[in-house]
This record gives structure tokens, sequence and C-alpha cells, in this order.
């Protein structure tokens, strides 16, 4: 059995969305920007797109920019709002200790050029608060960058309430919605975010293709220098086919959205259930604020890239927080902003579910990774040491 | 490339002397959970001889991999020759370690010393302790 329990990292590429792309990668290949025919139906397609993606968001054509990705926009958004902060002494900024490399390296930039930054303590079930959010809002906030949903361990967050506080306190409002879109209602007019993050990998689009939304009045500062497409917001020749891929795959999503939630939700609750019953685990996360696909756990006394690798062997690819599998020393900041220990944290598995799972492969999941937790806690001496008292235990049974 | 040798990935997934030894009269321990990575090592020592050996450990696909191997080059061996035994040489003998997982083979070398050490220990032989450097320079997180 080969199963891709892996989609938060990224996902296989749907039908529609490589049928869509074939016609602009091999017959109109034109540059949008070009005068003749070939260019001009290459840019008819790349706004036909625009159109499509800002119809998913109840969004305005306009307040659409493509990018290459999920970083690139939320890079984007937030040096946005900083350069509007800054112009009226505004430079402080609200976001939360488990944001995304994305945002928190550009918060840091932001840090060395003066800024000041806020990060919301995570609550254990991983989620934050508006009234955290209100309560962290000063007088030189230009700006409140708080995800739509993590990509570790998958709590939606609360962003219509925090878009409504942000709105009445008149702070600009951004969401990276990258592990959201597709999966959760993303709507512009309904909801008070000013500027928004997607990526179309994460729905079944293609990489290397994003999307800013920036409502009506908050122009992007454009990070790359060059011509003008994109009204001048982004340079740099379009990517045609995979705007068109990523239009495609959004449509998709959003089409097929209630009931694949509710589908997928089943299913991860009955993994949630299957991997609960090895003891000394945990799921990481509040159970029912989690995007429908999301598992994620940890095991006391074993490392998580090992339990990859063994994983792999049984022909499931997932993911884990543990150092080993970053490179770094320490564990998953996401794991740690939610006050698991280091010890704990290095023991975590993420299991992201695609459209296609079924019961059988949830079966076989609880099955493969509960015999696996149990082989390597055979031969680990934490673990040995924790069940015979020598350490206390961090997890309840 | 893939992330390990044909060789890390073989001592990983059929690691070599894995378990508990009842009899042993040298056991190292080396590491903590914090880092996420500890080893023990088992020796039953005889006549100078590594009679045999047993390793239990916490830790990556390099950390066990890197134990199976140690344990390996030392079964059998006269004592001196596990003494000597370096974190290089652990190393070569998987093909290599990605970089960021060189400190698993130096655990494996300080995981035996300990062992080794300890079996001096237990048994009132002196020994120079220079010969058991504390850990240092590998970069590593220990005593954090």
């Amino acid at each position: 059995m080969y199963l891709y329990a892996d989609n938060a990292a990224t996902t296989k590429m749907s039908r529609t969305a490589i049928e869509a792309m074939l016609p602009f990668l091999d017959g109109v290949y034109g540059n949008p920007s070009s005068l003749h025919s070939c260019g001009q139906k290459a840019k008819e397609a790349l706004e036909d797109a625009r159109d499509r993606i800002a119809r998913c968001l109840n969004a305005s054509p306009r307040e659409i920019t493509f990018t290459s990705g999920g970083s690139e926009s939320d890079n984007q958004a937030i040096l946005t709002a900083a350069a509007l902060g800054a112009k009226k002494g505004k430079r402080h900024v609200v976001s939360t200790a488990f944001e995304h490399h994305a945002v928190l390296h550009t918060l840091k930039k932001l840090e060395r050029q003066g800024f000041a930054v806020t990060l919301l303590d995570v609550a254990p079930n991983g989620l934050v608060t508006p009234e955290q959010a209100a309560a962290a809002i000063r007088e030189d906030t230009c700006l409140v960058t708080v995800m739509a949903a993590n990509n570790e361990i998958g709590t939606v967050q609360p962003i219509v309430e925090i878009g409504a506080v942000c709105r009445e306190k008149g702070v600009l409002f951004h969401t990276d919605a990258v592990q959201a879109a597709g999966h959760l209602p993303l709507d512009a007019a309904a909801q008070h975010f000013d500027l928004l993050s997607l990526s179309a990998h994460k729905f079944h689009g293609p990489k290397g293709c994003g999307v800013l939304f920036a409502r009506r009045g908050v122009t992007p500062e454009r990070l790359i220098e060059g011509g003008a497409q994109e009204r001048g917001r982004r340079a740099g020749t379009e990517n045609v086919a995979a705007a068109v891929g990523m239009a495609a795959a959004l449509e998709e999503a959003v089409r097929d959205m209630a009931p694949t939630a509710a589908r997928l939700t089943a299913l991860r609750d009955r993994l949630i259930d299957g991997l609960r019953r090895i003891p000394y685990s945990a799921l990481n996360g509040d159970r029912s604020a989690r995007l429908p696909g999301n598992v994620n756990f940890c095991f006391e006394g074993i490392e998580g890239e090992s339990l990859l690798l063994l994983l792999d062997d049984k022909g499931i690819a997932a993911s884990s927080g543990s150092a080993c599998t970053s490179g770094s020393l320490d564990p998953s900041h996401v794991l740690l902003a939610i006050g698991r220990p280091h010890e704990v944290a290095h023991g975590s598995l993420r299991l992201s579910l695609g459209e296609d799972a079924d019961e059988a492969q949830i079966d076989y999941l609880i099955r493969a990774v509960s015999e696996t937790v149990a082989y390597l806690r055979g031969m680990s001496p934490l673990w040995h040491d924790l069940e015979n008292g020598r350490r206390p235990h961090v997890l309840a049974r | 490339m893939a992330l390990y040798s044909e060789k890390v990935m073989d001592h990983f997934r059929n690691p070599r002397n894995v378990g508990v030894l009842e009899d042993a009269n040298g056991i190292g321990e080396v590491g903590n959970p914090v880092c996420g990575d500890i080893m023990k090592i088992y020796l039953k020592i005889e006549d100078d001889m590594i009679r045999d050996v047993r390793f239990e450990t916490f830790g990556c696909g390099s950390a066990i991999a890197s134990s199976s191997m140690a344990t390996e080059l030392i079964k059998g061996k006269p004592l001196g020759e596990a003494l000597a035994l370096t974190n290089k040489a652990v190393a070569e003998a998987l093909d290599g370690l990605p970089a960021h997982k060189l400190h698993c083979s130096v655990l494996a070398e300080e995981a035996i010393k300990a062992a080794i050490r300890d079996y001096y220990d237990r048994s009132g032989i002196a020994y120079d302790p220079s010969l058991f450097p504390a850990c240092e320079d590998c970069g590593h997180c220990c005593g954090v």
C-alpha cells in the first residue's frame, strides 16, 4: 500500500488543474505583456484565472496579485502593512508564536528595522483568542497577522473574530490562509481580513504559484522590481499556466468543500481515536477546531525521524516536528509554543489526509503507527526509564 | 541523493545487537531526552575482550544505525581496540553520514567509552581519565 499522508506539505495536482494548464505550456505560450495574439490570449487566460480566484474568495479581481507562493505572499503582506504603518509612525505588529517561518522571519526583519513585535502566546489547545489580540493592539499597531489554520497541528484560529477586532480598532489584519484555503470558507465580503496569503500547491494546484489578496485601498508594496506586471505590484513575466492551474484547483476545492470536509473530518476522528489508544500519546492541538485532514500526535519515548523512516518503509508518507527532521537542534517551534517539552516534541508525527483517503487506509495507518511506535519504544532506553519509573512520564497514559 | 547511505538504512532497518545484556559488566549511557537522542551500550568483558555487546537507542535513523555499526565494530575485539574506536571510523563504516548527523557517530563512540569506563570502575581497574574526555566539541546540545 502507498499512502500519502503529507498533504499539509504539498498535494498531488488535480487532473482538472493539469488539463487546464497544458494549453498554456504548449500552444498558448505567449508573454501576457506582448501585443500579438499569442500574448493577448495568454493575458486573457491570466485575467480569467484572476477573476475566478477572486470569485472563490468573494473578492474583486483587482484585489488579487499573483505571486510565487505562500511565502512570498506572507512577506509582501507584512511588508506592505509595515510600510503603510511606518508612514503614520506606527511601528508595532501583533502576531502569534506559532506562525509559519515566512511570517516569523519577516517579523524578525522588521524588528531589525526598528519595529516592535508582540507574539501572542498560544494556549495548550493550539488556539489564540480575539481577546488576546484586542489586548495586544496598541496606539502604534499597524498590523495584526494571525494564521487561519496552523500548518503543523491544524488548529483553526478565530480569524473572523480577530478580523472584527482589528476593523473596530482600525488596524490592518493579515491572515496566512495557506493551509486553510480549499478547506475552510474564506469570504472577503463577510470576513474582515485586509490581506490574505494563498499557495496553489496546498489545494492540488501547481507549486511556485500563490496569491496575495489585498483589500481595495491597501496597495501591495512591490518586493520585486522590474516591469509593470500585476499592475506594478509584482514584476516578472507572469506564470500563466500556473495561475490557470491554481484557479481550476481552487474552484474545484471550493465547490466540493462541504462534503469533502464532512467526509475527511469523520476519517480524521477515526484516526485520532485509533492513535489515542497508544499509551502515553497525545493529540497536539484542539480536537474539533482543526483542519478536516490534520492529525498530529506526540509519542513519548521515541524520536520522530526514525518513526518517519520506518513508516516510509511501510508505504506511508508523513512528517514530524522532530529536530532531526529539520536539521536544527530544536524541535518544532509550534509544539514548543503549545507547551510540549523538548523530549516530547521530538516524538511527534503529523498525518495530513488527502481527499482520496478511506477507512481502510485509516485502519492501516493506525496499525502501522501503533506497531512502529511499539517497536521503537522496545529499543529506547528513554522508554524503559519511563516504564521503570526512573523518569516521570510527561504525557498521561 | 537519498538522505542516508544504503549501509545506514540497512543498519537502521535491521539493527545488530539491539537489546539489553543481562550479565553486562560495563554499561554506558550518553545523550539526553531534551536533545532527542540517548544511547546505552551494554558490554560483557572477559580477559580484556569484548565477549558480547548490546545497545538501546532513543534517536533518529542515523543514531540507531551508528549504535548498531559501533557494536559490530567492537564485538569480539580486544578492549584496547574498542577503546580506540573513533566516531570517524563509525561514520566511515556506514559509508558516511550527513554533516548534521555526524554527532550521532560521536555519541556512539562516547557511549562505548562510557561503558568501558564503567567496567573499569566496577572492576577496580586503574585507568587514565584523559582517555575518557567529557562530551564536548561535538556541537551537540548535551547538558542543556
